[in-house]
């Protein structure tokens, strides 16, 4: 674990966070509540700002786990942050779909708007960016994660303008910026057309044809 | 070209609303109580008629898979259905479309795959990055508890089924449906070792079965229109509809429901408005999502999308994750980009995987520059084989198959790369030392 950053000496979940910690749990058979340890961790993280150790030890003590299983898991899996990040968590996809439509100018437009490289935060502790692996969204590549947020099929100067927007503290919707219905083909779908859901829906028999 | 009538994510591009009202309206959720009391044996009837195969990647077939559930439980051990939403494989971004604009299509195939497999709960673990697809998917099954569809007694059937959502928190592995149960039951996501097979031992040492989003969606438009319908679809052993992502180098990038067996020229041409300068300007295509190797243009003119067809020029069909790359990509580079993704999601269990991704890596990197000597080309060659087939999960060969690909059909490239870079450095010396 990180070292190097400045722990809290203690973490607690506030009465919101604590009533969904008790409701996830809820979620898993009798006994099996070590199941809610990686949604936990996301509350910890989401009420943190990070995930600091004191955090995983409150997860640890609440789901009955020796805090070892909960220092293993928490540093598994990529989305917890070990050490404090920006207020806007820039996550730049750089796998294959997406660097073959243009990956390096989205994190070239980090560095030249933030003045930052991959792992690093600015000063102000407003952005921190890092490379992430295939974020599950290619045909609408290259994609920027805003903390929960995609950003789709963007470049360079899109780029630039949604982290000039972002500097002012305006949030600008998540999804296209090129305006694209979702994943449909640009400029509208192929398929589909045809279709119209305004009437009643079809009896068991009508769809059996 | 698949007849709109014959589509069945109606919703694929979120045009509609996702909630109860408009998923009715679209026909999800009619009849679901009189599918149910057909019972499990009809289910998996039908399933099989079907010829359903799953759509995560393995192509096992659905009814087949569904049948390995205990019928009955002695020992009074729960069975489970968890279904695969960690979609992750690079080019792969269908099931994040069904979670988030048709979201009661997964909800109500839980129910019907439930009750084939005789299962009390199920839990939809969803990749972690999907954060807003998870909130959208949560709130359909909370409209569908709201409405008696799933909990007791769903649908007014007698039958009780719990559904869940579960994120996960950034792990490739966890696809692997070993490491989902891992991940589920709260640990690292490493795989385990099969047998026992899940239907005996999964979930919580319970019978559990794992299924794709995209399976697992389909479930109830194959019920409600019969097995027949859907296999009159497509060509014998590869039949339905498919939902493709087809990303890289087309016109216009898409997902879209089409027939299986669809040539791939025509997908990219009607679909996605060609390659980008023209058909003539393709180099490669990753048919299936980045673990399958690479096919050049010859093999791409003719080849249909399913499992069969791929298989035969020695690819697959995959999650049906189309990556197109025109004359412009640097082909050694985009497969290195890869082997960088699977060193970077080794779980780190088993030695062939763990080393030899990194020695890819790092071998293909020295490739992209041409710093190697030719001799390497086969010698990556022979690792990658010895990664292949050695470890517990599949990962060790999805790493090794885009690197075989690659020498299997670019050789030439990466010779004449390797040997630019050797000219480029003796022009570079003294006339004495080059000698």
């Amino acid at each position: 674990m990180s070292g190097d950053v400045s722990q809290p000496a203690s973490f607690a979940f506030n009465a919101e966070y604590l009533a969904k910690a008790d409701q996830i749990i809820a979620r898993y058979p009798e006994g099996r509540q070590q199941s809610a340890v990686l949604p936990l961790l996301d509350l910890a993280q989401r009420q943190h700002g990070w995930l600091p150790r004191a955090a995983m030890d409150h997860v640890a003590a609440k789901l009955r786990m020796a805090p070892i299983r909960v220092y293993e898991v928490a540093t598994f899996y990529t989305m917890f942050n070990l050490r404090p990040v920006g207020r806007y968590f820039l996550q730049a996809c750089t796998t294959t779909p997406c660097w073959l439509r243009g990956s390096d100018a989205v994190v070239g437009a980090c560095r030249k708007v933030l003045g930052i490289g991959v792992g690093e935060s600015t000063p102000d502790g407003l952005f921190s960016l890092v490379e992430v692996e295939c974020l599950g969204a290619c045909v609408n590549a290259p994609i920027l994660q805003v903390n929960d947020d995609f950003y789709e099929d963007l470049d360079g100067p899109a780029t630039e303008r949604l982290l000039q927007s972002l500097q002012r503290g305006e949030v600008p919707p998540m999804g296209s910026v090129t305006g694209r219905q979702a994943s449909a083909p640009a400029g509208g779908p192929t398929t589909l057309a045809s279709l119209s859901f305004d009437r009643a829906p079809k009896t068991a028999a009508e769809g059996a044809e | 070209m698949l007849d709109d009538k014959d589509r069945i994510f109606t919703n694929l591009y979120g045009i509609h609303d996702w909630r109860l009202a408009g998923a009715r309206a679209r026909g999800d959720w009619d009849g679901t109580r009189e599918l149910v009391l057909k019972g499990r044996d009809w289910i998996i009837e039908q399933m099989k008629a079907s010829g359903l195969r799953g759509r995560g990647g393995a192509g096992f077939p659905t009814g087949l898979k569904w049948s390995f559930m205990p019928k009955s439980s002695p020992d009074g051990r729960p069975s489970y259905l968890v279904v695969n939403a960690d979609e992750s494989e690079p080019g792969t971004c269908k099931d994040r479309d069904i979670l988030r604009h048709d979201p009661h299509k997964l909800v109500e195939g839980c129910l019907l795959a439930g009750v084939a497999m005789g299962a009390s709960a199920g839990y939809i673990y969803v990749r972690g990055e999907f954060y807003n697809e998870a909130q959208r998917l949560q709130a359909a099954v909370d409209e569908a508890y709201g409405a008696g569809l799933v909990g007791k007694n769903a649908c007014g059937s007698g039958y009780d089924f719990e559904l869940y959502v579960h994120r996960g928190a950034g792990a490739y592995i966890c696809g692997e449906e070993t490491a989902l149960l891992e991940s589920l039951e709260g640990n690292k996501g490493q795989p385990r070792l099969k047998p026992p097979f899940p239907a005996q031992c999964g979930l919580y040492g319970c019978p559990t079965t794992v299924n794709n989003v995209e399976t697992i969606a389909v479930a109830p438009t194959i019920l409600r229109r019969g097995g027949a319908w859907f296999a009159g679809i497509g060509r014998p052993n590869n039949t339905g509809t498919k939902v493709f992502c087809i990303s890289g180098h087309v016109e216009r990038p898409c997902n879209v429901e089409e027939s299986m067996g669809i040539p791939l020229r025509e997908l990219i041409e009607k679909h996605c408005g060609g390659v980008r300068g023209g058909w003539d300007n393709l180099l490669a295509v990753i048919p299936g999502g980045s673990s399958v190797p690479v096919l050049p243009k010859s093999i791409c003119d003719e080849v249909l999308m399913d499992f069969d067809s791929l298989r035969e020029v020695r690819s697959g069909l995959g999650t049906a994750a189309v990556i197109v790359m025109d004359k412009s990509t640097d082909i050694i580079k985009a497969i290195a980009r890869l082997s960088r993704f699977y060193k970077h999601e080794s779980c780190g269990q088993c030695t062939p995987c763990r080393e030899g991704t990194g020695w890819m890596w790092r071998v293909m990197e020295r490739m992209v520059k041409g710093q190697a000597e030719i001799e390497e080309i086969d010698m990556l060659l022979d690792v990658s084989q010895e990664i292949e087939g050695h470890t517990i999960c599949a990962l060790g060969d999805a790493a090794a198959w885009p690197v075989q690909g690659l020498i299997r059909h670019f050789r030439p490239v990466m010779e004449q790369r390797i040997l630019a870079y050797r000219s480029e450095r003796l022009g570079r010396l003294p006339p004495a030392r080059a000698a």
